[in-house]
Formats: C-alpha cells, sequence, structure tokens
C-alpha cells in the first residue's frame, strides 16, 4: 500500500536482516569515530607510564633479543643464512601486529558493553580502530627494523648476507592482508565470546600456540624431515605472508606461490564469515551480555 | 488504541513503529559455555534429554520468555515532542532501546527517517583521562557527528556547557555538575533530524535543567526536529511534549494530548487502593505470619492513598495472635518505586498480646517530611526492642501511597533536590555587625 506521500525511510529497523548485512556507507560517515578510537587506544595503553611511546619499541625489541637467546642461541635453530636477529626480528614484527589485531578485538562487546548498551553507532568502529592502532605500531616497529637493517646490511662480512628482493612489491598487499586475517579472526572471536566467556580466556593462549605453528623463530627448511609438523605449518595461513615477507626484506627462504593464494581465500573467507557473525551478533548481544 | 490522535495528514511521518515486539528470556541463556552448548546441541539432535537442564524440568517451561513489548504501534510526526510514560517496566526502556537501534525488535519493523540521536545516558564514551574539548569530539562522534560538524558547533557547545574555562582539563577534575553538562551540550547540539531521550534532564542544577528543557523545547518547536522524551516527572512532559503515549505491559493504552495521558497514567499506579486483604497473601520470610497475621490494613477516611503534604497517613491494621506476646511492635519500612529504602518508623507499640485474640489498631504517621511523589511501605511486626527482634510478621504486600500539593511558596519540587523535604529552618539571631 504505497501512499502518495509515502516517505523515504533512511533506516528500516527489522529482527532479522540479510546475511551480509553491513552498512559501509555509514561506516564511512563514522570514519572520525575510527581515528578518535584509534587516538583513544593510544593515550589509553601510555598514561602514566614513564617511557610512554617508547613501549612500541621496546616491546619488540626485547622479545626479539629474548628469541634470538633462546631460538638462535640455545636451541641453534638455522635462519637459512640471513643474521639471526633480522631474522626473527622480521618474523617478530609482523605476528606481533597480527596478533594485537587478534587479541585487542576480541573482546570488542564484552569490553564495550557500556557504551553498547546506551548508544547505537557501527560496532565495527571499535575492531577497525584496533587494527589501526595495530598498523600504527606496526609500522614504528617496521621502521625500527629499517634502521637495523642498514646497519646489518654494511655489516655483512661479520653477520651474513642481506638483500632486499623483488618480492618487495608484494609487501603491501602482504601486510594488508594480515590486518585483514587479524580482523577477521579477532572478530569472530569477539562475536562468540558474547555467548562463550571461555574463549576470552582462550584466546591469549591461542595466539601464543599459533606463533609456534608459524615459522616466526624458525625457518621451515629445518621441518623438512618433520612430515606432520610441517604439514601443520603448511595449512596455517600465516606461514606464506610470513615467509614473503622475509623473502622480501632478508632475501631468505622461499616463497610458496600456491601458500600464498591458499593464504589469501582463507583470509577472505575468515573475514565473510566474520563480517556474518559480527553483524548478527550486534543486533542483539545487549540481550545476553 | 493508537488510532486515538488525530492523524495530521499535512505532517510527514518520521518514525513509524508497526507491531513492534521484544522478546526477553527470563533466567539463563545458553549454557554459557562452548562444551555445555555444544553438549545441549548434540543431545537435541539425537533426541535425548539436555544433560544441561536441571533434572525433571519441563523444557516448555525453562526459559521463559517475557514480552517486554508486546505489539507496539506507534507513529511520530516531524516536530512533535513525544512523551513516553508508563510504570516501571511497561516498555519504555526496551523501546527507546530498539529506536536507538542498541537492539533488535523480536518481531515487527520500525521505519525511521533521518539521524537518530539517543541519549539514554549522557557522556557515554566520555574518557576521564581526555580533556573537555577532546570528550565533545569523542562525544560527539559516537553521537554521529563528522569532525567537520563539531567543528561548526564547537564554540556553541562550549559556551551551552559553561564550562569555557575548563575545557583543555581532563574531565577527571570536572565536578559531576560540569560533567553532566558538557556532556548534555554535545548531545543538544546535534545535527539529528531526532532526538531520543530517557530523562536526562534529571540532571544538574535547577537552572541548567531549565536551560535544558528551553533547548529541547526549541529543538522541537522552532528547528522542527522530533524529540522522544521518557520520563516519570510529569511536569517535565508538560512543559515539554505535545503529544503523550501511555505504555502499560507492553502496549500502547492512550496515545494523545499531555493532560489526558498523564491523568491515564495515574491510573494505572497502585494508588487507588486503599484496603489491603492481607490473609492470602505471601509472608516474607518463613516465619512470618504463623503466630501473629496481619490480616487487613486500610488506609482511613481515603478513597485513593493520595496525600497532600503534611496530611497524616491513618491506618487501621487488624491483626489475629496466636501465641502470647509481652511487647508487640510494629514498623513501617518506606522505600522508593526503584526499591530503595527511605528509612523506618520509630517502633510503634502494640502492647502485650493474648492468644486466639484479633486486634485492631489505628495510627497515624507525619508525612511532612516527603517531598512529591510515590512511596511504598512495608510492614514488619516484631517482638520486644529493634536491637533484639523477632519478626512475627512481615507481609510480602508494599503499600502504596502518593504526596502531592507541595507547598507552592516554594517552586516547583524537582527530582533532583531529593525526597525529603527538610522542615522550616529557624533562624536564630540576625544581627548587622
Amino acid at each position: 500500500m504505497a501512499k502518495p506521500n509515502e516517505p523515504q525511510w533512511t533506516t528500516v529497523v527489522k529482527p532479522r536482516t540479510g546475511w551480509f548485512d553491513i552498512d559501509l556507507k555509514e561506516l564511512w560517515h563514522y570514519r572520525d569515530l575510527v581515528t578518535l578510537f584509534t587516538k583513544r587506544n593510544f593515550a589509553v595503553i601510555y598514561k602514566q607510564t614513564i617511557l610512554g611511546p617508547l613501549w612500541i619499541l621496546l616491546n619488540p625489541l626485547i622479545t626479539t633479543i629474548l628469541f634470538n637467546v633462546i631460538f638462535g642461541g640455545i636451541a641453534g635453530l638455522p635462519t637459512e643464512g640471513a643474521p639471526s636477529f633480522l631474522f626473527i626480528m622480521a618474523g617478530n614484527t609482523l605476528w606481533t601486529m597480527f596478533a594485537a589485531c587478534i587479541n585487542n578485538t576480541a573482546n570488542t562487546f564484552v569490553a564495550n558493553a557500556g557504551m553498547f548498551g546506551k548508544v547505537y553507532f557501527p560496532r565495527l568502529t571499535i575492531p577497525l580502530s584496533q587494527v589501526l592502532t595495530a598498523a600504527i605500531n606496526f609500522f614504528i616497529q617496521f621502521a625500527m627494523f629499517l634502521v637495523f637493517w642498514v646497519f646489518f646490511f654494511f655489516n655483512q662480512e661479520t653477520f651474513g648476507h642481506l638483500s632486499m628482493t623483488v618480492w618487495l612489491v608484494y609487501l603491501p598487499v602482504c601486510i594488508i592482508q594480515v590486518m585483514l586475517l587479524g580482523l577477521a579472526v579477532g572478530i569472530i572471536v569477539s562475536s562468540l565470546t558474547t555467548k562463550y566467556r571461555d574463549l576470552a580466556i582462550a584466546v591469549t593462549f591461542g595466539v601464543q600456540l599459533w606463533m609456534y605453528a608459524t615459522p616466526v623463530v624458525y625457518s621451515t627448511t629445518s621441518l623438512s624431515n618433520q612430515p606432520i609438523l610441517s604439514a601443520i605449518v603448511n595449512l596455517n595461513p600465516m606461514t606464506a605472508p610470513v615467509q614473503a615477507f622475509r623473502m622480501a626484506l632478508l632475501g631468505c627462504g622461499s616463497v610458496d606461490p600456491t601458500g600464498l593464494v591458499y593464504s589469501l581465500i582463507v583470509t577472505v573467507v575468515l573475514l565473510a564469515i566474520g563480517v556474518v557473525l559480527f553483524s548478527r551478533i550486534e543486533k542483539t548481544f545487549m540481550d545476553t551480555v | 488504541m493508537s488510532n486515538h490522535s488525530e492523524p495530521v495528514h499535512s505532517k510527514e511521518p518520521v518514525i513509524q513503529v508497526s507491531g513492534v515486539k521484544k522478546q526477553y528470556k527470563l533466567g539463563q541463556i545458553g549454557g554459557g559455555t562452548l562444551t555445555a552448548d555444544l553438549q545441549s546441541w548434540w543431545a537435541r539432535i539425537r533426541g535425548k534429554e539436555d544433560p544441561n537442564l536441571p533434572i525433571g524440568t519441563d523444557t516448555r517451561l525453562f526459559g521463559q520468555t517475557f514480552m517486554a513489548l508486546n505489539g507496539v504501534d506507534l507513529t511520530v510526526y516531524k516536530g512533535e515532542a513525544l512523551g513516553i510514560i508508563g510504570r516501571n517496566g511497561a516498555g519504555k526502556s526496551t523501546l527507546l532501546k530498539l529506536l536507538s537501534r542498541i537492539t533488535a525488535p523480536t518481531e515487527g519493523e520500525i521505519k525511521i527517517k533521518g539521524r537518530i540521536a539517543s541519549m539514554l545516558e549522557v557522556g557515554t564514551g566520555f574518557n576521564q583521562e581526555m580533556t573537555g574539548r577532546e570528550n565533545i569530539y569523542m562525544n560527539g562522534a559516537i553521537l554521529g557527528m563528522t569532525k567537520a560538524e563539531v567543528d561548526s558547533k564547537l564554540d556553541q557547545i562550549i559556551e551551552f556547557s559553561e564550562c569555557g574555562d575548563f575545557i583543555d582539563t581532563p574531565v577527571k577534575r570536572y565536578s559531576s555538575g560540569m560533567f553532566v553538562k558538557l556532556a548534555f551540550a554535545v548531545a543538544a547540539h546535534l545535527d539529528s533530524e531526532i532526538m531520543v531521550m530517557d530523562e536526562v534532564l534529571a540532571v544538574g542544577d535547577m537552572k541548567f535543567q531549565q536551560k535544558c528543557l528551553g533547548k529541547m523545547s526549541d529543538v522541537a518547536g522552532q528547528e522542527g526536529r522530533t524529540v522522544l522524551y521518557v520520563s516519570h516527572n510529569m511536569s517535565t512532559i508538560r512543559q515539554l511534549c505535545t503529544r503523550c503515549v501511555v505504555l502499560d505491559k507492553g502496549k500502547v493504552i492512550f496515545d494523545g494530548n499531555v493532560d489526558d495521558a498523564i491523568a491515564v497514567y495515574m491510573d494505572t499506579t497502585d494508588v487507588n487502593v486503599v484496603d489491603y486483604d492481607l490473609r492470602e497473601i505471601g509472608r516474607m520470610n518463613t516465619s512470618a505470619g504463623k503466630r501473629l497475621r496481619v490480616e487487613r490494613l486500610t488506609f482511613l477516611d481515603k478513597e485513593s492513598s493520595v496525600f497532600a503534604a503534611g496530611e497524616p497517613l491513618r491506618i487501621r491494621i487488624d491483626w489475629q495472635v496466636m501465641q502470647h506476646f509481652d511487647a508487640v511492635n510494629l514498623k513501617l519500612n518506606f522505600h522508593y518505586r526503584d526499591s530503595t529504602p527511605i528509612g523506618i518508623t520509630h517502633p510503634i507499640t502494640l502492647g502485650e498480646a493474648q492468644p486466639g485474640r484479633r486486634y485492631s489498631t489505628v495510627f497515624t504517621v507525619d508525612t511532612s517530611i516527603f517531598s512529591e511523589g510515590q512511596y511504598f511501605f512495608y510492614l514488619d511486626v516484631f517482638e520486644r526492642e529493634l536491637a533484639n527482634a523477632a519478626c512475627l510478621d512481615k507481609p510480602a504486600q508494599e503499600f502504596a501511597f502518593e504526596i502531592t500539593n507541595m507547598d507552592r511558596t516554594l517552586p516547583e519540587w524537582s527530582s533532583g533536590w531529593g525526597h525529603i523535604h527538610f522542615p522550616p529552618v529557624v533562624v536564630e539571631s540576625n544581627e548587622v555587625n
């Protein structure tokens, strides 16, 4: 019964909507909110700390040194000819961003329940701001990595061979893909934690385990005589991006194009699942939290 | 009954609520853990009994549901200031939540034209560490403003908030009054076509409240925007709204002009009962009502339990005694609708009681300390002194009464002033030095 003066509704709230119900136009309208949330993330983390933002650099530096001592020094894992320090730092820098994307988006609903219960805004702005925060941290850490890279480059006789390769062209794709994969896993977990709080506990632990299934501190070649472990590592969608990242910057190891394609497909599929789950949960989660 | 309001065809509808229902599940939702849910699901598909249900539970009863809204139809037109009133639990807040898209309806559909700014709380997203200015941007963005929009209104917002001198100070240093003023200022300057408010005006000092109400009237009247306002404060509803809807048990029971709506709302409240039969009413604890039982409570000389300020409550209770008591005492526990306790009376001495007798006691309670509003009390009959009391009877029945007509030499009573009306202060001396 269309009346002649039927108004143009801008919003229709219905019990159930389509599967892929993300209003990108609306999300774009709230872009300033994403920026502000990102700023707030930094403000909150480094408030009342002595070293402040310096922690962004100290954290990966300490982890890299620690991994070097344990895996390079004590365990003596081979690094495919590249300087062990840079080898681990490269893997760790990329991994840190991925882990931050998951860990910080995983509690989106539970941590913001108070705010979500009082006002509507696209809930996806929160995970996006977390990914943006992780990305900014990544670029700062990446800059530090480049400084070390230059140092090692001019001391190749002492530390080992080092070269950037044509894979550098693939680097932006690789970084964005890792961000999206982290976002995908994060929003899947955050959607499920509204109902199953166990996941919130499991996720930190799970991400740590996941790191060991990714060639962050070791190279895939050292797994060549371990069929089961190497199968697991090859199924891991993070394996190919980490290898490509290192290939581009250090010129070591190998990149398996099928692995990259597989990883991209997994990312797209998980992201689709994540967005569907997230958009379903965001409508009614206030009733269950 | 929504056809009560005369549809103004020249007006343009901005919100259309049709057949909206919202169901909430009572009790626990889901198992809470993944394993428990998987277990239940696995049991269900095999047609076995769910291992996570209490044994012998009727599955139809488990997870009983509750209809917070049970078929609401409502059309709101452009430029209206619509009041929504109703008792607690009538569904007002649920309706606002649906309109502000915080949660989705179970059935039905809500169509909205234009942007909605919901103020179910002032200062959502305010961060204590950030300055007033930063929080204006933050809060504005949460409410749907872009940075450019906030930029263009920043001066107006700061001026309205009366916080100009402290705008670059972290809000954790603000007084609660300043905090609220700033938060309200942001929300009041939104460009959204529709504003949804939940009693947020009950904040700040009297002068600021009036300023807020004035602003809201402007928003609806002159700027042609639409305001939806939920409140228990009838005087602000009268002041602000042009139309009013009464909700009761999840349905719209009245839709029309404000004064009629308030009259309908008053009828849904429980001040019409003046005589309570307590014989079959439950007791607040298991031992109560066995050795001594209050059978009836009556507000004397009244048709409804509405009292003018200062008018005493005259109450009669009829009680039966099963065993001998040396000293029966009674106290009244007063509380607000939301169960916040107000206070108790000094013990009322009923004296010695003989078994098998029925007593009838009339007493008077001075209500001059209560300000306007609805109040409730419980009866508590006990033996001996208050400090060493054994409960004899405590019926699980709250008795409602309402105090109206405050002393008009004072400005209209504001809920922000509290509920206690102090007796006049005596000036002892007033000398010129």
